[in-house]
């Protein structure tokens, strides 16, 4: 099973860089719900910019926000922002869609980073546009 | 009276008693923080009970508890749909104390955001395990397509939780409807203005139909 650590932690950038980190649906594959918000959570303490893939369940994304809620600390850290691309008009949402398998889209690319050092500049169904700062 | 009329009314009586104890739905209302949900819960439950739930506030954050208003009745068409009101804090991912220092001492600011932090993943423990359904209200004056908005639509679709989209502060100028039903197409969106009291039988027919 993949470690729920931050990827190549042994390498460490130096201050003047934002450490991006792509995560495949396949490192996530195996993790439980908590391993993956601890590996998000550890990542975007360091003040790097975490990548999925494959996104969050709903279930997993409610829970990052709580637990994110739960770390949130006056003048060390306000959170994080998150991005992933809005639910396409076609999706197909029944009942019957999901149980056919028909969800697929509910993994989607994820951008997750500090909410000091990430801004949302654009975003529309198809493309997000991020400016990212370091401190 | 007949045996067969009066094991009939019998009947009748314990059926009409059944479902008139029903637990009343929990009806959790929900949106980002500034939306309007607590004045929308106010005027829900000054229409039908007489009494408040909560104080209203244009600094973000006003509310950082859940809240619940028990046996809210409302009547519509001759029938009477009794409801909980759970009105919950604004859901974010992120909360920094500096937004409210304008408003109130360091200190105070920073017990704030302590709180609205709880507040917001209390509000995501209800929504995972206590409520019924969703009324789900959005400032139609804002950009319906954020983070937040599309994240928790999907939490509340993920659970086949039912739920109204409220497009309040239409007594706004820069409202748009629109905007939020093309947002969110696969749910229906109720204009209206908590604040004005406008649209607001729309809002109660809807209630009743979605909820009862």
């Amino acid at each position: 099973m993949p470690e729920a650590t931050n990827a190549d932690d042994s390498d460490s950038p130096d201050s003047d860089g934002v450490q991006i980190d792509l995560i495949s649906g396949e490192r996530m594959d195996n993790m439980a719900t908590m391993e993956k918000i601890r590996m998000i959570l550890d990542g975007v303490h360091d003040g790097n910019i975490v990548i999925l893939e494959e996104g969050l369940t709903p279930d997993e994304e409610s829970r990052l926000i709580e637990v994110t809620m739960s770390e949130i600390s006056p003048d060390e850290f306000n959170g994080i922002e998150i991005e992933t691309y809005p639910k396409s008009e076609t999706r197909d949402s029944s009942l019957l869609g999901r149980i056919m398998g028909n969800n697929e889209s509910e993994t989607k690319l994820t951008v997750i980073g500090p909410a000091n050092q990430i801004e949302t500049l654009h975003k529309d169904e198809t493309l997000i546009s991020a400016l990212v700062s370091r401190d | 009276m007949g045996l067969f009329t009066e094991l009939k009314d019998s009947i009748s009586r314990v059926t009409d008693r059944l479902f008139s104890e029903q637990e009343p739905k929990r009806i959790g209302i929900y949106g980002p923080p500034n939306a309007g949900k607590t004045t929308l819960a106010n005027r829900i439950a000054r229409d039908w009970t007489g009494d408040a739930i909560g104080t209203e506030s244009h600094v973000p954050h006003e509310t950082r508890r859940a809240r619940r208003k028990e046996n809210v009745e409302i009547e519509r068409d001759g029938k009477t749909v009794t409801i909980d009101i759970v009105d919950t804090p604004g859901v974010t991912t992120k909360v920094d104390y500096e937004e409210f220092t304008d408003e109130m001492e360091e200190d105070d600011a920073i017990r704030r955001s302590r709180e609205a932090t709880e507040g917001v993943a209390e509000a995501m423990h209800w929504l995972r395990e206590d409520v019924d359904g969703v009324i789900y209200v959005l400032d139609s004056a804002e950009d319906p397509i954020t983070q937040v908005n599309t994240m928790l639509i999907g939490i509340i679709e993920s659970r086949d939780l039912p739920v109204l989209i409220f497009a309040n502060k239409i007594d706004l100028d820069e409202s748009s409807i629109k905007r939020i039903e093309d947002a969110f197409p696969q749910h229906k969106t109720i204009p209206l203005s908590a604040k004005e009291g406008d649209n607001m039988d729309e809002v109660y027919d809807s209630i009743a139909e979605y909820f009862g």
